[in-house]
């Protein structure tokens, strides 16, 4: 069974959001992508100092038998990308909800946090995907 | 039945299996409305001894004696081995090596041939083929866009000293994606590309520039100073190239101060028959931090789970099976086979061999141009380097002139009255390492001769 | 061993092979190459040997048993291979004058005449390299449909979910937006979701039939009528005809546009990779916009049609006219089996598939519509051995591959999980698909009693299972030189 951290929120495409201290947050993909992707072999991460919205395909994730994209869950500034990622993709499947983070952002609208699903919610989301 | 090997006592059993009494039983769900039954207009089947005498007789109608039009098409020795091997069965019908293990032949022939592209261009990678010269100088430009969508700049330049006929297939490719394609011209008499002319698009915002080597006149083009002047403006340098010509050329990797940024043209001098346009290959290589740009299959080293060294394709979800409608090209079936072709031309000549016929190529073309100079009315257009090509202006009408030629077994060259009419009678003309010095004197003899005798009358 | 490893300084061996003679000294320095280019230094016999032991690490039709789905692997006839390599026809500059090339342009002409026949079709044109190449043209000719209408706002296309990628691909590149239309449970398109995707922006649907599942769709009609309706075009991929060859034609379905991949139906030799070849064929309303060049023919002489004669064209696609070649040996296939032949193609094809997709279904295998009648392939999925057994999909064809048999095609198409297409071709005796089936109620017995072997296959190939994840990590896609 994938794990489902119960701080964090959550999207139905499957990526991760942590509210850091001071407001910014943290963003990657959940176990459960990791898993259905297989290995990474690349993450194509935004430039930092970008404007992105919610749902705007930020980056694309590689795995030997796929590539996906990953949507932003919220809209706001690129700060920073996970640059381990460059040597290390698998970073994303051994730890997916910490090494493994993708990116961190400024958030543009708080309002946006409380439309994203907890971990009840995305729990009960993939087992309906699954049937 | 031709091809097929089902006996009488096969197919009863086989449909007793299915459970059916006919084979007219296996089409049911195509509804009757559907099915048609009048061929007639189609020949019956001929067998192969009668077919092969009728072709033999299409093939005599195109025979000629002696050609000297290249224009993209160039006609070289091929050495036998070239395509005895490339003929074997395992080579000849085997596909797309999905199953790695079951083509390890194919992907180390690919890996074999990308390092010897890449060495040949001095770039660091090269992919495992495209379907030919035009289609991969579009597909460059398409890289090269996608290489640039951080700022979205969408003009490319292209010379008009670029083969027309690549020009004219960007258009059908490239433009449908909302590009801008602007046409450099060139300078009349050096049949070169200028810097200066380019100066009028400084500060515009180019994606790339495209750079033939050398051009379709044979004239070289001052690549340095235009891939110097192409970074300068943050474009990106496509080069296109003839292969051969890289024995004796600078490499597209050592142009200017940073070398090209993509290299594409057309493989079919290395090993591949004229043969009415095709099957040839185009080549694509690139610099490493493009890579995942780059259209079409890509071949990698690798080890096997008892750690022996093996191939595989790699970087497969750039492709249309995994990335579908994201993909970074719909090419799927390349020229796998004219790849296998040129990497055993390559292997056989070497270094050294591919330099002879590279400078015994441009000799004859010297010799053939210095001969047709000598005829009165004569002259060669272009007072610049160039490589095995040329460009001729004659007194008379090129079409009537070629024309008589044609009749006496001469393919004089290649016409440019239609793609550039700015340039007068002019026609293209080529020899290669397979043309002596008699037939040099037999195309100059009959000129000669057609010139006299037009300008008589 | 790589050739790189085989070679030797200073083993000069090229000479036999043309005069060395001249130089280039009329070329300024600076233009010349300075960087010294690694190309091996091998023997004739070297080279000879090396790729011929290379060849034969390969599975092939002329050596293995084939059936990868969706890619026709029949038999190659080599009489045609021998035809087509005539002096006449290789030696044929692409720029030759009209007077010494009539025999090849005869070739094209009539070659576009027959193929409008089999396709029920207005015009016909050879260009495309591939069937990628063909599609592209295809859809493109929607495109400039449309556009000639004044219907530009047309902007989407329909896929189904179980299409070939190249489909959505080649949409993209005529930069239409793709949507994607779900299959009903007897592997049909869903004529409801149909309905409620198409809309004034529909420019077109792209459809394989018999579909990539192998099934005839039996609303064609329906669908033609539906999508007609809304100002759409039907486009037809035609990658392979040879369930339907000589007993119904796409253009009778109503399709407007189609390709058709010479190397599959009409068997030319796949090359370990292409060359291929993707004519296109066209309707009435569509013949305009035909890419150039097209071979016409007035009072037997044969001449070309460029931009001049079809001003309204998409254009050329090609340097000079595709796969000349590949056009030749297709041309001479339809010659051997003439109007007689083209009926058997499909009836032993589908014959073939329809018997081995019974014997594996009797061996417990399950088929992804066993309700239907197969046409010339067949799905079957494997979901229910991943689960119960831990081998997938693709350890089982891995497997195969140690009983000397290629694997079908595997995860294709994506609609189907854990799924095999397996395409026999016509030209497999009987002996041979019982042969198939042995191994694989062998592969059934190992699944169950030593799945480990079925997970670390292939055993007894040149290589054991190799390192994707390295290839793909590690990029090794060059050697390098030790100078």
């Amino acid at each position: 069974m994938n794990r489902v951290p119960a701080e964090l929120r959550y999207t139905q495409t499957h990526e991760w959001v942590r509210v850091e201290d001071d407001g910014t947050v943290v963003i990657g993909i959940t176990d459960h992508a990791q898993a259905q992707l297989g290995e990474l072999v690349f993450a194509d991460l935004p430039d930092v100092g970008v404007k992105v919205n919610a749902s705007d395909e930020v980056c694309v994730i590689e795995s030997v038998k796929a590539a996906s994209d990953v949507y932003s869950p919220l809209s706001g500034k690129i700060l920073e990308v996970n640059e381990d990622l460059e040597e290390s993709p698998s970073l994303v499947n051994s730890d997916p909800y910490g090494d493994g983070w993708l990116y961190k952002m400024d958030p543009a609208d708080p309002d946006e946090l409380s439309e994203l699903l907890d971990a009840d919610d995305y729990s009960h989301y993939m087992e309906e995907d699954e049937d | 039945m031709p091809f097929i090997p089902h006996t009488q006592d096969d197919i009863r059993l086989m449909l007793e299996t299915i459970g059916l009494s006919s084979t007219d039983q296996l089409f049911a769900e195509i509804p009757p409305s559907l099915q048609h039954s009048d061929w007639s207009r189609l020949a019956p089947a001929v067998n192969e001894m009668s077919l092969q005498r009728q072709m033999q007789d299409r093939a005599k109608q195109d025979e000629i004696r002696l050609n000297f039009t290249g224009a993209g098409a160039y006609e070289h020795h091929i050495p036998a081995v070239v395509w005895e091997i490339a003929s074997r069965g395992e080579w000849m019908t085997a596909y797309t090596p999905y199953q790695a293990e079951a083509s390890q032949g194919t992907l180390q022939l690919l890996y074999e041939y990308q390092s010897m592209m890449a060495h040949l261009m001095a770039m660091p990678v090269s992919n495992a083929s495209l379907y030919d010269g035009a289609s991969s100088l579009a597909e460059a430009i398409l890289m090269a866009i996608r290489c640039q969508s951080n700022s979205n700049i969408r003009r490319v330049l292209i010379p008009r000293s670029v083969h027309p006929f690549y020009r004219q297939v960007i258009k059908t490719i490239v433009r449908v994606q909302h590009i801008e394609i602007l046409e450099i011209p060139f300078d009349l008499g050096k049949g070169q590309t200028l810097v200066e002319q380019l100066s009028l698009y400084s500060d515009q915002q180019l994606a790339a520039l495209v750079i033939p080597q050398p051009n379709f006149f044979g004239t070289l083009e001052a690549v340095d100073d235009l891939t110097d002047w192409a970074h300068q403006q943050g474009a990106l340098v496509v080069g296109v190239v003839n292969p051969m010509s890289m024995a004796l050329l600078k490499p597209p990797g050592q142009w200017g101060k940073q070398g090209a940024d993509i290299v594409c043209g057309e493989g079919q001098p290395l090993g591949v028959p004229l043969a009415s346009g095709g099957p040839y290959f185009g080549f694509l290589c690139c610099q490493k931090k493009l890579i995942r740009q780059l259209p079409g299959r890509l071949v990698g080293r690798t080890r096997d789970r008892n750690g022996k060294e093996g191939f595989t394709l790699t970087l497969q979800a750039r492709e249309q099976h995994i990335r579908r409608s994201k993909a970074t090209s719909n090419i799927c079936t390349n020229q796998g086979l004219l790849v296998i072709a040129a990497t055993l031309y390559l292997s056989l000549l070497g270094a050294e061999g591919l330099k002879q016929v590279a400078i015994a190529s441009h000799t004859r073309t010297r010799q053939l141009l210095e001969a047709l100079r000598a005829i009165p009315g004569i002259t060669v257009v272009f007072d610049s380097p160039f490589f095995h090509e040329g460009v001729i202006h004659l007194p008379l009408p090129v079409k009537s002139v070629c024309a008589q030629l044609q009749a006496e077994g001469i393919e004089p060259g290649f016409s440019l009255t239609d793609h550039y009419p700015e340039l007068g009678e002019c026609f293209l003309v080529c020899a290669t390492e397979t043309k002596t010095a008699v037939d040099i004197q037999v195309f100059s003899a009959a000129l000669q001769k057609i010139l006299a005798k037009g300008v008589a009358c | 061993m790589l050739i790189f490893e085989k070679s030797k300084k200073g083993r000069h061996t090229a000479h036999h092979r043309s005069e060395a003679m001249g130089d280039c000294s009329d070329i300024p320095k600076h233009f010349l190459r300075e960087e010294p280019l690694s190309l091996p230094e091998v023997s004739e016999l070297q080279v000879v040997r090396h790729y011929t032991q290379l060849s034969q690490k390969n599975f092939s039709i002329d050596s293995h048993f084939y059936p990868l789905g969706s890619c026709t692997m029949k038999y190659n006839p080599r009489g045609i291979h021998r035809m087509a390599s005539l002096t006449g026809f290789l030696s044929r500059h692409p720029l030759a004058s009209l007077s010494h090339s009539q025999g090849f342009m005869a070739i094209a002409f009539d070659f576009q005449e027959m193929l409008k026949e089999i396709t029920g079709m207005k015009g016909v044109s050879l260009t495309p390299m591939a069937g990628a190449a063909g599609e592209f043209a295809g859809v493109l000719m929607i495109k400039a449909y449309h556009h000639a209408r004044g219907e530009d706002e047309r902007n989407e296309m329909l896929v189904p979910d179980s299409a070939h990628g190249t489909n959505p691909a080649s949409a993209a590149m005529c930069a239409y937006k793709v949507k994607e239309i779900p299959t009903d449970s007897q592997g049909n398109l869903d004529i409801t979701a149909l309905k409620k995707a198409i809309s004034p922006k529909t420019a077109g649907i792209m459809l394989t039939n018999p579909s990539t599942l192998g099934l005839f769709e039996e609303n064609i009609q329906r669908v033609a009528e539906i999508v007609h309706e809304a100002g759409a075009l039907l486009y037809y991929d035609g990658a392979n005809l040879n369930a339907i060859l000589g007993r119904c034609r796409p253009g009778d379905m109503g399709f407007d546009v189609m390709h058709m991949n010479l190397h599959k139906t009409f068997a030319t030799p796949h090359g370990s990779g292409g060359p291929g070849a993707g004519p296109v064929a066209v309707n009435e309303r569509l013949l305009p916009y035909l890419p150039i060049p097209m071979v016409d023919k007035q009072n037997d002489h044969y001449h070309w049609l460029t931009e001049k004669e079809r001003p309204h064209t998409i254009g050329r696609l090609s340097t000079f006219m595709g796969n000349a070649g590949i056009i030749i040996r297709a041309y001479l296939y339809l010659r051997l089996l003439g109007r007689e032949g083209l009926a058997r193609v499909s009836e032993y094809s589908v014959l073939n598939a329809n018997y081995l997709r019974k014997r594996l279904q009797q061996l417990g295998y399950t088929l992804a519509y066993p309700e239907r009648r197969a046409a010339h392939e067949f799905v079957l999925t494997l979901k229910r051995e991943a689960k119960e057994f831990g081998v997938n999909a693709m350890d089982l064809a891995k497997r195969i591959l140690d009983f000397g048999c290629h694997a079908p095609t595997t995860y294709f198409p994506l609609s189907v999980p854990e799924c095999w297409l397996i395409e026999p071709t016509e030209t497999e005796t009987k002996e041979e698909l019982d042969h198939f089936v042995e191994v694989l109620k062998d592969l059934r017995r190992e699944m169950k009693e030593t799945p480990e072997i079925v997970r670390t296959a292939p055993h007894t190939l040149p290589v054991v299972r190799l390192d994707d994840v390295k290839a793909a990590r590690e990029l090794d896609v060059v050697y390098e030189w030790a100078h």
